[in-house]
């Protein structure tokens, strides 16, 4: 798999216009009426329809820059990201992932360069790393539920809820019940595996899904719709920041009462990456009051506002810290992948 | 010595304060750099030994965690062992496990192999162009599908240590630089107080007037007493010189006047009488003054010299029969008086004194040509050891000179004899002074029927035989 990534990013360089595969969306933002000098390319796993307010304000304030946004799936981005650091392919000015645990290990292998502002200094300690790697966001991993079609007395607050439900002899949440995929997904595989270690309910939880015959599918986006519709009724570890950016009036956010995962995208500025300087630029941007603001109106920084408060131990932020790289590690995430595929692959035989 | 009057003016120096403060700032500062060496290599080592224990804690724990699983060695990675690693805040991680021949299980292929062997390794190498640290344990694997060696190597980079081992040194000179600064300030007022009375016989000799030569007060501690008794000492012998010289020329001028005047007063009178008797009889007279301005210019010089030896010329051990012996040989007396008989009173053994020769010899000359002069025949020179005193003595058969006359002896000169063109209150002069020289004493008296004169000294023999 590594090797046909690798190639599709050398196809981008040599065959660039039929060479967008992994690379979802591209998109040049400009202030309007502007003398543009420099041209910040930007590749992020997040949605731009989500990021482009942030981007818009930060090239009005900047009139000189322009944003070059590229929306890549995150194991992509990863893998073009290595390529990259190699000098195999051009390297972007700034990398933007959810995908956490892989840009730790972009850092770890030194891909990154270092910067330093008030704005850096001022993050706490588990949302930056060698000052070379950022946390930005804080975004909850929820429940989502169709709140047309589950009752409320079910409506899992918890895990141990949502355990319950999956255990019940004849459920009608049989193959409704929707999560990433992790294999597909690094933000997917994130969670699990910070699952995994946060408690002993993922033991449970993966024998839940395999028992209840749970979809593991992709994509933020194709899960929210999903469930709206009412394929799924009950979806697992979404991106909370993505529902409520959506509008559906029939989705139910659930933080889960035992313990909420938050993810903090992560920023990096690649060592060989052209206009390191702006980079750093749309850093500070993001990070100054503004630009929290503004990712505070997209929900890309959680607030604690919308009445459902979460106690305070629940809380559990992903640490930008080289514990991650445990995560990357290619034993352990192939018997991590073995279990989970084990757990889904009852359904498939089953079929 | 040269007396310019005026007072010397004190050229401009570093005083002494300032330069053994500057001599503790410096020995501070060389203690301070040494201190900070040792301190730097003190938190190298521990650094380096505390975060060591990390990646072998780390790699072991990752070994305990590998099982072999259809034949090959599975590593289930513990997220503990990272968050040991994660302790070094700010470094980047390394990891590798490998097999025996070298295949990489899972981890970094950029995570150097130990080049040395052993279960526990720890050794330097690059990462990623950074210095790095790696530890490799090994792990023994005998199982029925698979058996050998399996290698953990783990490795992080130096920010941690070196900023731990700056901590540390820097936290140890803060310490010194504490106790520096204390130390500076004590030693800056223990000196002063030791420089205080320095100061003070500085001051008090500035104050002084040059020509003062009496002795300073002697206080202080031992150094600055020691200076000042030596001070006074030299200015005590700079006193006795300067008093001899100025005696040397007051007798000159005193004692020669009349001699000479009377020297003129026969060649003139020579001069005018044609008479040829007349003339060899002025002639005689005029040779007999000019011989005892001669001897009485002898006396003045060889006193001079004898209180010059005095305080020049450190004293010896001398036997007193070899100088009675000496000036008897001499037989001054036979030009003197040829008639007279000396007789030498000595005996075998010998009395020995710490005294200058040449000065005694002088001394014991004038004694004899004294006695010669005004005593009777015989005339004898002896010597005598009697316990703890030593004497050389010369004496006559005749009664001495008066009482009155006595009393004016031993004065540096005498006006009655200086009036008759002799020199005896001179010769005794000088007799007395070489006695108080070397710690001795003058004795005039009847002795034994006869007139006797007679140095004593403190015998050196007695004591220094044992």
């Amino acid at each position: 798999m590594r090797n046909s990534l690798l190639w599709a990013a050398l196809q981008v360089v040599l065959l660039l216009p039929t060479a967008l595969a992994s690379q979802e969306e591209i998109e040049r933002i400009t202030a309007p009426g502007s003398q543009v000098d420099i041209t910040l390319v930007l590749r992020s796993t997040t949605d731009l329809d989500v990021l482009r307010p942030i981007i818009e304000a930060f090239v009005l304030q900047n009139p000189d820059i322009a944003v070059t946004y590229e929306q890549w799936g995150s194991n992509a981005l990863f893998e073009n990201s290595l390529a990259a650091c190699a000098g195999k392919v051009p390297s972007a000015s700034a990398v933007f992932s959810s995908g956490v645990h892989q840009m730790i290990d972009l850092v770890n292998r030194a891909c990154a360069s270092a910067y330093r502002s008030e704005q850096t200094t001022a993050l706490p300690a588990a949302r930056r790393w060698r000052d070379e790697l950022w946390g930005i966001t804080k975004e909850p991993a929820v429940m989502i539920y169709n709140t047309d079609l589950v009752p409320a007395k079910d409506v899992p607050k918890s895990r141990f809820a949502l355990l319950d439900l999956m255990r019940r002899p004849t459920s009608m949440y049989r193959g409704k019940i929707a999560t990433y995929n992790i294999e597909a997904s690094g933000l997917g595989y994130l969670f699990a595996f910070m699952d995994s270690l946060e408690a002993s309910t993922f033991g449970a939880l993966l024998e839940g899904f395999a028992r209840t015959d749970a979809v593991a599918t992709c994509c933020s986006w194709e899960i929210i719709n999903r469930v709206s519709r009412g394929d799924y009724l009950i979806a697992y570890n979404v991106l909370g920041s993505y529902v409520d950016s959506a509008t559906f009036d029939n989705i139910g956010v659930i933080h889960p009462q035992d313990y909420t995962l938050f993810l903090s995208r992560a920023y990096m500025i690649p060592k060989d990456g052209p206009e390191k300087q702006a980079a750093a630029r749309l850093l500070d941007f993001m990070l100054s009051t503004r630009g929290q603001n503004l990712l505070k109106a997209r929900n890309l920084f959680y607030a604690e506002t919308d009445g459902a408060t979460l106690p305070e131990s629940a809380e559990r932020g992903i640490s930008i810290e080289p514990t991650l790289l445990v995560a990357g590690d290619k034993h352990r995430r192939k018997q991590f992948i073995d279990l989970w595929r084990s757990a889904f692959a009852k359904r498939d035989k089953a079929r | 010595m040269t007396e310019s009057g005026a007072r010397v003016a004190v050229p401009f120096r570093t005083s002494l304060m300032s330069r053994v403060m500057l001599g503790v700032l410096a020995l501070l500062a060389a203690g301070g750099v040494i201190v900070a060496i040792a301190a730097l290599a003190y938190g190298k080592q521990a650094a380096r030994q505390s975060y060591d224990r990390l990646l072998v804690g780390a790699a072991q724990d990752i070994a305990e965690s590998t099982k072999i699983v259809n034949g090959a060695p599975v590593v289930d990675l513990p997220v503990s062992a990272f968050s040991l690693l994660s302790l070094a805040l700010d470094d980047r991680i390394s990891y590798a496990v490998r097999e025996a021949d070298g295949t990489l299980l899972t981890g970094y292929d950029t995570a150097p192999i130990a080049s040395k062997s052993g279960d526990q390794v720890l050794f330097d190498a690059m990462l990623h162009s950074d210095a790095a640290r790696f530890a490799t344990v090994a792990r023994r694997f005998a199982e029925r599908d698979y058996s050998g060696t399996v290698y953990f190597t783990v490795g992080h980079t130096l920010r941690a240590r070196n900023a731990m081992a700056i901590e540390l040194t820097r936290t140890a000179l803060m310490g010194v630089g504490i106790a520096g600064v204390i130390l500076m300030i004590c030693a800056f007022f223990v000196i002063r107080s030791t420089m205080r009375p320095l100061e003070h016989m500085a001051s008090e000799l500035l104050k002084r007037d040059p020509y003062d030569l009496t002795p300073m007060p002697i206080k202080g501690p031992a150094e600055v007493t020691v200076a000042i008794a030596a001070m006074n000492q030299f200015m005590r012998r700079l006193d006795r010189q300067v008093g001899a010289m100025r005696n040397l020329i007051s007798d000159a001028a005193h004692q020669l006047r009349t001699p000479v005047a009377a020297i003129r007063a026969h060649a003139e009178l020579v001069a005018d009488h044609g008479a040829l008797a007349e003339q060899q009889q002025g002639l005689e007279r005029l040779l007999k003054r000019t011989r005892s301005l001669g001897s009485l210019l002898d006396q003045m010089l060889s006193r001079a010299m004898v209180i010059h030896r005095t305080d020049n010329s450190p004293p010896e051990p001398v036997d007193l029969r070899d100088i009675a012996l000496h000036v008897v040989e001499l037989e001054d007396h036979m030009v003197l008086s040829p008639h007279a008989i000396v007789e030498l009173c000595i005996d075998g053994d010998e009395v020995m004194v710490f005294a200058d020769e040449i000065s005694l010899r002088e001394a014991v000359k004038n004694m004899l040509t004294n006695a010669l002069k005004h005593g009777t025949s015989p005339i004898r020179v002896g010597v005598t050891g009697k316990g703890k005193t030593a004497e050389i003595w010369v004496a006559d058969a005749g009664p001495g000179p008066s009482p009155e006359m006595l009393a004016q002896i031993g004065a540096r000169f005498e006006r009655f004899a200086a009036s008759k063109g002799t020199s005896a209150g001179l010769g005794l002069s000088i007799v007395s002074s070489v006695a108080e020289a070397f710690h001795g004493s003058m004795h005039i008296g009847q002795h034994e029927g006869g007139f006797r004169v007679t140095m004593a000294f403190p015998a050196m023999g007695g004591k220094d035989a044992q």
